[in-house]
C-alpha cells in the first residue's frame, strides 16, 4: 500500500502526500521553463527582426562560424539529452549506480559542449568578430555583421550560461544520489532537474540551424 | 466581548530569526508589506518634489536634468517596487493558502526567497538613486538608456531585472499553489474571485516578465559592451526596444489593475451580503483580460514609428480588451442592486475604485482611437489616465483590502471613523490632484516638462494643492493601523460575518492555518438572501 | 508518482532520430533552396523540439494541464513574435514626396 509514504522523509509538512508534492514540483518546474521561453522568446524576436531587415549581412556573418564545430556540439547536447533521460530512467526503477553513471556523463558531455563553444569564442576574439570598437569585417556589412555577432554572443551566451546552471544543479543531485536520498518512490528532484536539461537542449536545437546554417548552399 | 487566540502565527516564535527564515507564507507577506510601505513613500517623494516644482510654470525647484530623474525614479520605484508586487505579494500570500484551506503556499523557501530577491532588487535601485539617479524616464527608451544617459541606468536597470524573478517566482508559487493544493470539495468554480483574478495576475506575470527581463539585458549588454541592438548607426532599430519593453509593461499594467479587481470583487460581496452577480463571467473576464492584454501593447508606439498597419490591429484590440473590464464593472454594480448594503470603510474604497476605473478605463479608449492619440499622447492627459487606474484603481483596491483583511491579519479591528474619514480624504485629494490633469492634457500641457506656459497654472496649483491632500490621506491609515495593533478592538474571528475559508479560522490565524483541513460543501458567497421589505 | 515510464528502447530510438534529423539539416542547408532554406530548417529544428518534449520531456504521458502549460508557452512566443512583426512586414519602405 501507498500509505508508507506519508511519513516519508521526503515529505514536506504542507503536503497531504508524495504524489501531490510531486506533481506541485513537476508543474512549478513547467512553470519555469515557461519564464524561459518567454526570455530567450525575446532573444530570439530580435534575431528574427534583423535577419529579416538584413538578410545579406547576416548569410555572410553566419559563414564566419564554425559548422563543424557546431554541428559536433548538438550531437553532444542531443546526447546529453539521452543520457539525462536515462538518468531518470534509473531514478525510476531504483538504480543508484545507474543515476549516478548517467548523472556524470551528462555532466562530461556538457563540459565537452562548454569546451568546444570556449575554443569558437576564441576564434571570434581573434577573428576581431567581437562587436565593439575593435570589430573588422568586409566593409560592406560592417555595420549590420555587428548586429549578428551581438546575438551569436548574447544568445549562445545566454545558453552556455544556463548549461552551467544546469551542471551545477547535476552535481547537487549527485551529491544525493550518493546519499541514497531517491527511489522509486522520491525522485521528483531528477525528473525536474531532466526537464530543464531537455529545455536547454531546445534552445540550442533552435539557434543552432538559426546561427550557423543560414543561406549555406555555394559555400565550399 | 471576542477573545484574542492564544497561539497564532505572530507569537510562534520571537525574535528576528524566526521573522528573516520564517517560511510561513503569513509572515512572509508581512515582510513584503514592510518593504513596499517603504518603497511607497520614496516613490511618493519624488511625486511631491514634482508637484512642488509643477506649482509654478517656471522650472525652478531643480534642474532640468535633476526633474528628468525625479520622474524617472517615481516611475520605477512605483511601478516595479510598489504597484506590481503590492496586492499579490501582500495579500495574495497571506490569502491565497487561506482562501483555499491550506497550511501554506506549494513552495514556502521559494517564497522567501522572493522576498530576499526583492529586497537585493530594491538595493540596487536604491544604490543607483543615491548615486546620481537616472533620467531616461521609467520606460528607458533607447538610444538614451543605451548610450547618450551619463547616469545610473545600469543599476537600475538591473534592480529591474533582478526584482522581475521576485515576481515570476510569486506567480509561479500562485499558480501551483491554486491547482495542486485545493481543499477536498474546493473546485475551481466554488473559489473566491479574488483567486481567479489572482491566478489570472500570475499568468501574465510568468509570461511577460521574462521579456522585460532579457529586455534590461540587452539594455546592458549595450551600454556596456556595445552590442548594437538599438544603436541606428549600425543598423539598429530604437523601436525594437519599444516593442519589447511594451510587450511586458503594458501586461503589467493588468498585473498592478487585476489583483485589486479581485480585491473588489470579495468587498462587493461581502458588504452587500450577496453573491457575486455573474460569478462565471467574472471569473472569465479575469483571463480574458489576462490573454488579450498581450495583444494590445502597440498602442504605445502609434507615434513612434510603428507601420499604420500593425497600429490599426492594436488599436482594434485595445478596444476590445475594455470589454472584460467593462463587464466586471457592470456585475459588481448589479450586485449591489437589492444588496444589504453596508457602508463601512472596504465598502468605500470599492465604491471609489469602480467610479474611479470607469474613469481611468473610458480614457483608456479615448487613447486607443490613433486618430485622438496622436494629439494625445506624451500629455498629461495619459498621465491622468494611468493614474486614475493606478491609484484611483489599484491603490484604492489595495487600501480596500487592507482594510478587510486587517482583524485577519492583526486580529484588531482599526477604528471606523477615522478610516471612513481618511477614505474620504484620499477620494478628494486624488480627484483634485488628476482631474485637472485630464484637462491640461487635453489643452496641449507635454508629460514630464517641468516648465509650462503661465495659463496653465491654475490647473497645476490645483493639482499640486490635491497632492498634498492625499499624502495627509495616506498617512492617516499608517498611523491608525499601527495603533490598532495595541489599541484596537479585539475582532474575533469573522467580524464582518463574511463568506470564505479564510474566516474560519481564528483572527489571527495559527501557523498551520486549520486545525482541521476543511471541507468545502457549497460555493463561494452563499449569503441568506436578503429580507425585503413589505409595504402594507 | 508520475507513473508512466519510458523504456529505454525508446529513449534511443529518439536519440538515432534526433541524430539523423541533425545529419539532415546540415545537410539540406547545402542545398540552395531559396526562401525554402528556412522553412525547412525551421521545420525541421520544431520536429526535434516536439521530440524531445513528447518523449525525453515525457509530456505524451503527462497530465492534461503540463500539455496545456507548454501550448501556452509556445503560443505566447507567437503572439510575440507575430505580432511584432506585424509591423516590421508593413513598414513602407518608399520616400515622402
Amino acid at each position: 500500500m501507498r500509505d508508507d509514504t506519508l511519513h516519508h522523509p521526503a515529505l514536506a509538512h504542507h503536503f497531504d502526500n508524495l504524489e501531490q508534492q510531486a506533481e506541485a514540483a513537476s508543474l512549478g518546474m513547467w512553470v519555469f521553463l515557461l519564464t524561459e521561453i518567454l526570455f530567450f522568446g525575446g532573444a530570439f524576436l530580435v534575431y528574427t527582426v534583423y535577419r529579416h531587415m538584413y538578410h545579406d549581412a547576416f548569410v555572410v556573418a553566419s559563414h564566419e562560424l564554425d559548422v563543424t564545430l557546431g554541428t559536433i556540439n548538438t550531437a553532444v547536447l542531443i546526447g546529453s539529452s539521452l543520457t539525462m533521460a536515462l538518468a531518470v530512467h534509473a531514478a525510476q526503477t531504483g538504480s543508484k549506480r545507474l543515476i549516478q553513471l548517467f548523472l556524470i556523463v551528462t555532466i562530461v558531455l556538457g563540459c565537452v559542449f562548454l569546451g568546444i563553444k570556449s575554443v569558437e569564442y576564441a576564434h571570434k576574439f581573434r577573428e576581431h568578430h567581437v562587436p565593439g570598437p575593435y570589430f573588422q569585417f568586409d566593409v560592406k556589412y560592417v555595420r549590420e555583421a555587428q548586429i549578428f555577432f551581438s546575438l551569436y554572443f548574447v544568445m549562445t551566451g545566454l545558453h552556455a550560461l544556463h548549461m552551467i546552471v544546469g551542471i551545477g544543479v547535476m552535481l547537487v543531485m549527485l551529491w544525493h544520489a550518493s546519499r541514497d536520498r531517491f527511489s522509486p518512490e522520491y525522485y521528483v528532484p531528477i525528473e525536474v532537474t531532466g526537464l530543464y536539461w531537455h529545455f536547454v537542449d531546445i534552445v540550442w536545437i533552435f539557434l543552432f540551424p538559426l546561427l550557423y546554417l543560414i543561406g549555406r548552399h555555394g559555400v565550399p | 466581548m471576542e477573545v484574542f487566540p492564544t497561539h497564532h502565527y505572530l507569537n510562534d516564535g520571537y525574535g528576528i530569526r524566526s521573522w528573516l527564515l520564517t517560511r510561513d507564507h503569513k509572515r512572509i507577506a508581512l515582510l513584503y508589506l514592510a518593504a513596499i510601505t517603504f518603497f511607497f513613500f520614496i516613490g511618493g517623494s519624488f511625486a511631491v518634489l514634482m508637484r512642488i516644482d509643477l506649482a509654478t510654470p517656471a522650472g525652478d525647484l531643480v534642474s532640468d536634468d535633476t526633474y528628468n530623474e525625479l520622474f524617472t525614479m517615481h516611475g520605477i520605484v512605483m511601478v516595479f517596487f510598489f504597484l506590481i508586487p503590492a496586492i499579490p505579494a501582500v495579500l495574495g500570500n497571506f490569502l491565497v493558502p487561506l482562501m483555499i484551506g491550506a497550511k501554506d503556499l506549494a513552495f514556502p523557501k521559494l517564497n522567501l526567497l522572493s522576498w530576499y530577491i526583492y529586497i537585493l532588487g530594491g538595493l540596487f535601485t536604491l544604490h543607483a538613486l543615491v548615486t546620481g539617479g537616472v533620467d531616461t524616464g521609467w520606460t528607458m527608451y533607447a538610444p538614451l538608456s543605451t548610450e547618450f544617459s551619463t547616469t545610473r541606468v545600469i543599476p537600475a536597470a538591473l534592480g529591474i531585472f533582478i526584482t522581475g524573478f521576485s515576481s515570476i517566482l510569486t506567480a509561479l508559487n500562485f499558480i501551483v499553489t491554486i491547482h495542486r493544493m485545493r481543499a477536498p470539495g474546493l473546485s475551481w468554480f466554488r473559489l473566491p474571485l479574488f483567486l481567479w483574478s489572482t491566478y489570472a495576475t500570475s499568468v501574465i506575470t510568468v509570461l511577460g516578465t521574462p521579456v522585460i527581463a532579457v529586455t534590461m539585458l540587452l539594455v546592458g549588454a549595450e551600454r556596456v559592451f556595445h552590442f548594437g541592438f538599438f544603436d541606428p548607426k549600425i543598423g539598429g532599430d530604437p523601436v525594437l526596444f519599444q516593442h519589447l519593453f511594451w510587450f511586458y509593461s503594458h501586461p503589467a499594467v493588468y498585473i498592478m489593475v487585476l489583483p485589486a479587481m479581485g480585491v473588489i470583487s470579495e468587498l462587493v460581496a461581502a458588504f452587500c451580503r450577496k453573491p457575486v452577480f455573474g460569478y462565471s463571467f467574472v471569473a472569465f473576464a479575469s483571463l480574458a483580460i489576462a490573454i488579450l492584454g498581450f495583444l494590445v501593447w502597440g498602442h504605445h508606439l502609434f507615434v513612434a514609428g510603428q507601420s499604420v498597419y500593425a497600429s490599426l490591429i492594436f488599436s482594434m484590440l485595445s478596444f476590445l480588451v475594455a470589454i472584460p473590464s467593462a463587464v466586471k464593472v457592470f456585475n459588481w454594480t448589479a450586485t449591489m442592486y437589492k444588496g444589504a448594503i453596508s457602508w463601512q470603510t472596504p465598502m468605500l474604497y470599492a465604491i471609489g475604485f469602480i467610479g474611479l476605473f470607469t474613469i481611468g478605463g473610458l480614457t483608456g479608449l479615448f487613447l486607443a482611437a490613433i486618430g485622438m492619440d496622436v494629439h494625445l499622447t506624451d500629455t498629461y492627459f495619459v498621465i491622468a489616465h494611468f493614474h486614475y487606474i493606478m491609484v484611483g484603481g489599484t491603490i484604492m483596491g489595495y487600501l480596500g483590502g487592507l482594510h478587510y483583511w486587517w482583524p485577519k491579519i492583526s486580529g484588531r479591528l482599526y477604528p471606523e471613523g477615522l478610516a471612513r474619514l481618511a477614505a474620504g480624504i484620499i477620494f478628494v485629494g486624488f480627484n483634485l490632484t488628476f482631474f485637472p490633469q485630464f484637462i491640461l492634457g487635453y489643452l496641449g500641457m507635454p508629460r514630464r516638462y517641468h516648465a509650462y506656459p503661465p495659463e496653465f497654472q491654475v490647473l497645476n496649483v490645483l493639482s499640486s494643492a490635491g497632492a498634498s491632500i492625499l499624502g495627509i490621506g495616506y498617512l492617516l491609515p499608517m498611523a491608525y493601523f499601527a495603533w490598532s495593533l495595541r489599541y484596537g478592538k479585539v475582532a474575533g474571528s469573522n467580524p464582518f460575518g463574511a463568506t470564505g475559508l479564510e474566516w474560519t479560522t481564528t483572527s489571527p490565524p495559527p501557523t498551520e492555518n486549520f486545525a482541521v483541513t476543511p471541507i468545502v460543501t457549497s460555493g463561494p458567497y452563499e449569503y441568506p438572501s436578503p429580507v425585503e421589505k413589505h409595504v402594507a | 508518482m508520475s507513473a508512466h515510464i519510458v523504456s529505454k528502447t525508446t529513449y534511443y530510438l529518439i536519440f538515432a532520430t534526433l541524430m539523423v534529423l541533425t545529419l539532415v539539416t546540415v545537410l539540406v542547408s547545402a542545398i540552395d533552396l531559396g526562401a525554402l532554406n528556412t522553412v525547412v530548417a525551421l521545420a525541421i529544428a520544431g520536429f526535434k523540439a516536439v521530440l524531445v518534449v513528447l518523449f525525453f520531456m515525457h509530456v505524451k504521458y503527462a497530465p492534461r494541464l503540463t500539455k496545456v502549460a507548454v501550448a501556452a508557452g509556445i503560443y505566447w512566443l507567437m503572439i510575440l513574435l507575430a505580432l511584432t512583426l506585424s509591423d516590421y512586414l508593413t513598414r513602407w519602405r518608399g520616400t515622402y514626396g
